[in-house]
């Protein structure tokens, strides 16, 4: 049952408009839900075809329970597609989706350590406007999770206050185009402080952002500020892709000595993978398909719409490895420059600026400590122009698995 | 007397009845004899070349930082501004090291990373002392929330000048700190100028009542002498210290330099100067301690006693080592 209104608990499923077997396009309603607010018309975040129905016409569950398993199989993926477009993992591991990944970090970290506190705009009693939150402040009460004003300094200045006087804070900042109310206390502060007392006090801060396109909320609150702060030594920047190393990395940040920026992409919220409880380190990439002939190197959701160009080009025989850098500061070099020693072409997809992103970054360290094994090197970024709020302008702002295959395809086949 | 400022009234206290404890005075006065000397002897070494960048000296202020340092005890934390090295003093940090780090030297408190404006001293509660105007309150509130959920009793003050009035850390803190309830105590050092420019020229209404709106206790008194700031830093970190949250004391005080090294004060009327010299709190201190029975010569011997310990700082922080280049490592592993 997918969440429809801030408050509900359990929706009515009033009408299949859609029937098991029967294909459905992006945008096409699927089902009619009755919750407690109103009656909504659910519309398909994806081409797929709808594999069986869970739950019939009539039928109340509870938020979050599975309505319908819907399938992908036969029909092409779409570019833009969100990845919660992929078939959910619904095998024998149990899934867990991003947001809930996220809390149940933070639940843990609540529960094994009481230095550590959460607060921040409407994530206590409301749960979070993205939902991430909820059941934390019923769990650890108001003095460890807490609503604050609308004060972004007084928010940031309290982080950094408290984690210099004993507790380990994290405070989510709803939307990352927000970052720049707290850029004071990050970069003139924490950022500093460990440095200034010579190593006697560090800044175990983590602030929680929610970021990135797609999700039709315009200019400026849609943005990807990640280059923002990839200037600005001693702060560890953190850009998960999936729950399982949202959970993981999200353990590692809050345990982390040091203030950590961490970045979860509002279109990944949905997705849904197993989290096996694995522990990740800051600052360890992954290669999440191996291959020969080309890298490509992602984060957040960048790193689904490689994987799906890199599908795409198997069929034109280009074997494309993906790494994962989850980790954007500071950047996995071993990781990059293996990869590229084995594949010899590199290409960085960053949703975000063109212009001082860190893919720029990304190719200065190939250069540096990999040039005799690069045969050709780009990036693929947004365009050097504000986020469009209009779908379709949005969708061709965004990096997408088309374009990302169709570039390699065009590099390759240039040579 | 200075003509009172427009927009605050001063509560200058009757001087009645002898102070409580001469000896205990006569320690502040030297400690404020100590902060004096200190910048007087930082200008100079400035000129010669030996301090460098910029400094913000805090001459005629000593009464506040020195009158609330005395009120503190071993729970409570300070977060300073970048003219800070009187709030530094006040707080017991090492005079040798605070001048070393002036200089540059391997040996000065921080060393030689932090400089004039960010000196940070974690060991002897001062948060640090910031260079943005209004950081210090927002560390502050931080350090009031860890104080509090960690139920020690103690309590975070902040110094800030009246320029900070107009920043939004002030108000987003004050309220953050007011509906939280915690134990902050927010000091404005109202030197009547922020930078170049007189605060009523740039500020809309009385600052206190800035703090009244939020329903937060507010005074405004005399920062010119030490045994008012002492009162007033009582009354504010009891009621802070038992639970009332938030306290706001605007202490009237006036530098007697120009706000930073390039800064000859001419935007000052004539005369302001030396009227409010003549509220020099050093003068006010002494003759008070006079008035109250003190005899005269152990005050000039303390004058005295500290010039001397000065000079051999300066002695010894110029022949102390500079920090040899290196490289730093970014992160705490």
């Amino acid at each position: 049952m997918p969440r429809l209104s801030d408050s509900m608990e359990e929706g009515t499923i009033l009408q299949w408009l859609k029937q098991p077997g029967e294909p459905f396009a992006r945008g096409e309603p699927l089902v009619e839900i009755e919750t407690d607010k109103a009656t909504v018309v659910y519309e398909a975040e994806a081409d797929g075809v709808i594999a069986s129905v869970l739950v019939p016409d009539g039928g109340t569950v509870r938020l979050g329970d599975p309505i319908a398993t819907l399938s992908a199989e036969g029909v092409e993926p779409a570019s833009t597609a969100p990845p919660t477009a992929r078939p959910a993992a619904v095998a024998d591991g149990r899934t867990t989706d991003f947001r809930t990944a996220i809390r149940d970090a933070l639940d843990e970290a609540l529960a094994a350590d009481d230095r550590v506190v959460f607060f921040g705009e409407d994530v206590a009693v409301a749960g979070g406007v993205f939902a991430a939150t909820p059941g934390l402040f019923e769990k650890y009460g108001p003095t460890r999770v807490f609503d604050t004003p609308i004060s972004e300094l007084a928010l940031a200045g309290a982080a950094f206050g408290s984690a210099v006087s004993g507790l380990r804070p994290v405070v989510e900042i709803m939307f990352g185009d927000f970052l720049g109310l707290v850029m004071d206390s990050l970069v003139n502060q924490m950022s500093k402080y460990w440095f200034l007392t010579q190593g006697e006090v560090s800044v175990p801060v983590v602030i929680r952002s929610v970021v990135g396109g797609g999700g039709r909320f315009g200019a400026i609150h849609s943005q990807m500020p990640v280059s923002w702060f990839t200037g600005v030594p001693g702060v560890k920047i953190v850009a998960p892709s999936t729950p399982a190393d949202a959970k993981a990395l999200l353990r590692s940040a809050i345990e982390d000595d040091n203030p950590v920026l961490f970045f979860e992409h509002k279109r990944l919220y949905a997705l849904e993978s197993e989290v096996d409880g694995q522990r990740v380190p800051l600052g360890e990439a992954a290669v999440v398909r191996a291959g020969h002939d080309v890298t490509i190197v992602s984060a957040m959701r960048g790193v689904h719409e490689s994987l799906a160009a890199a599908e795409t080009l198997t069929a034109s025989g280009v074997d494309a490895e993906v790494v994962d850098l989850r980790t954007i500061r500071p950047l996995d070099r071993a990781t990059i420059l293996d990869s590229l020693a084995k594949t010899n072409r590199l290409v960085v997809v960053e949703e975000g600026p063109l212009t001082g992103g860190w893919a720029g970054e990304v190719l200065a360290l190939a250069t540096e400590g990999g040039l005799g094994d690069l045969d050709d090197a780009w990036r693929i970024a947004t365009p050097d122009s504000p986020i469009p709020y209009s779908p379709p302008l949005e969708d061709a702002h965004i990096p997408g698995a088309e374009r990302i295959a169709s570039e390699i395809l065009a590099r390759l086949g240039s040579r | 007397m200075p003509a009172p400022r427009a927009g605050v009234s001063a509560t200058t206290r009757v001087e009645s009845g002898p102070l409580d404890d001469l000896d205990l005075y006569v320690d502040l006065y030297r400690r404020m004899r100590l902060i004096r000397g200190f910048e007087e002897l930082v200008q100079s070494l400035f000129l010669r070349g030996e301090v460098y960048g910029t400094t913000h000296l805090c001459s005629g202020q000593e009464a506040v930082a020195v009158g609330f340092a005395s009120v503190l005890d071993e729970r409570d934390r300070v977060a300073a501004t970048y003219r800070g090295h009187g709030h530094a003093l006040a707080l017991g940090v090492d005079t040798q090291k605070l001048l070393d780090e002036m200089l540059g030297r391997a040996t000065g408190i921080n060393g030689g990373l932090a400089g004039s404006m960010n000196v940070t001293s974690p060991r002897d509660r001062l948060i640090g002392c910031f260079g943005i105007v209004g950081g210090s309150i927002a560390a502050a509130t931080g350090a009031a929330l860890a104080l509090a959920l960690r139920g020690t009793g103690g309590v975070a003050v902040a110094y800030f000048g009246d320029g900070a009035m107009n920043q939004g850390y002030f108000f987003e803190c004050l309220n953050f700190c007011k509906v939280q309830s915690l134990p902050v105590v927010l000091v404005c050092e109202n030197n009547g100028y922020g930078e170049y420019t007189a605060f009523e020229s740039v500020t809309a209404g009385p600052i206190r009542a800035r703090a009244e709106v939020m329903e937060v206790p507010a005074e405004t008194i005399d920062g010119m002498s030490i045994w008012n700031v002492r009162e007033a830093a009582a009354r504010a970190t009891e009621h802070a210290r038992g639970g009332g949250g938030p306290y706001f004391v605007e202490a009237i005080t006036y530098r007697f330099v120009g706000h930073s090294r390039s800064d000859s004060g001419k935007y000052r009327p004539p005369g302001e100067l030396d009227r409010w010299r003549e509220r020099d709190p050093l003068l006010v201190l002494r003759a008070r301690l006079e008035r109250d029975g003190m005899d005269a010569s152990r005050i000039d011997q303390v004058d005295a006693e500290v010039e001397a310990q000065l000079a051999e700082h300066e002695q010894r922080g110029l022949a102390a080592p500079f920090p040899e280049p290196r490289a730093f490592s970014e992160f705490k592993s």
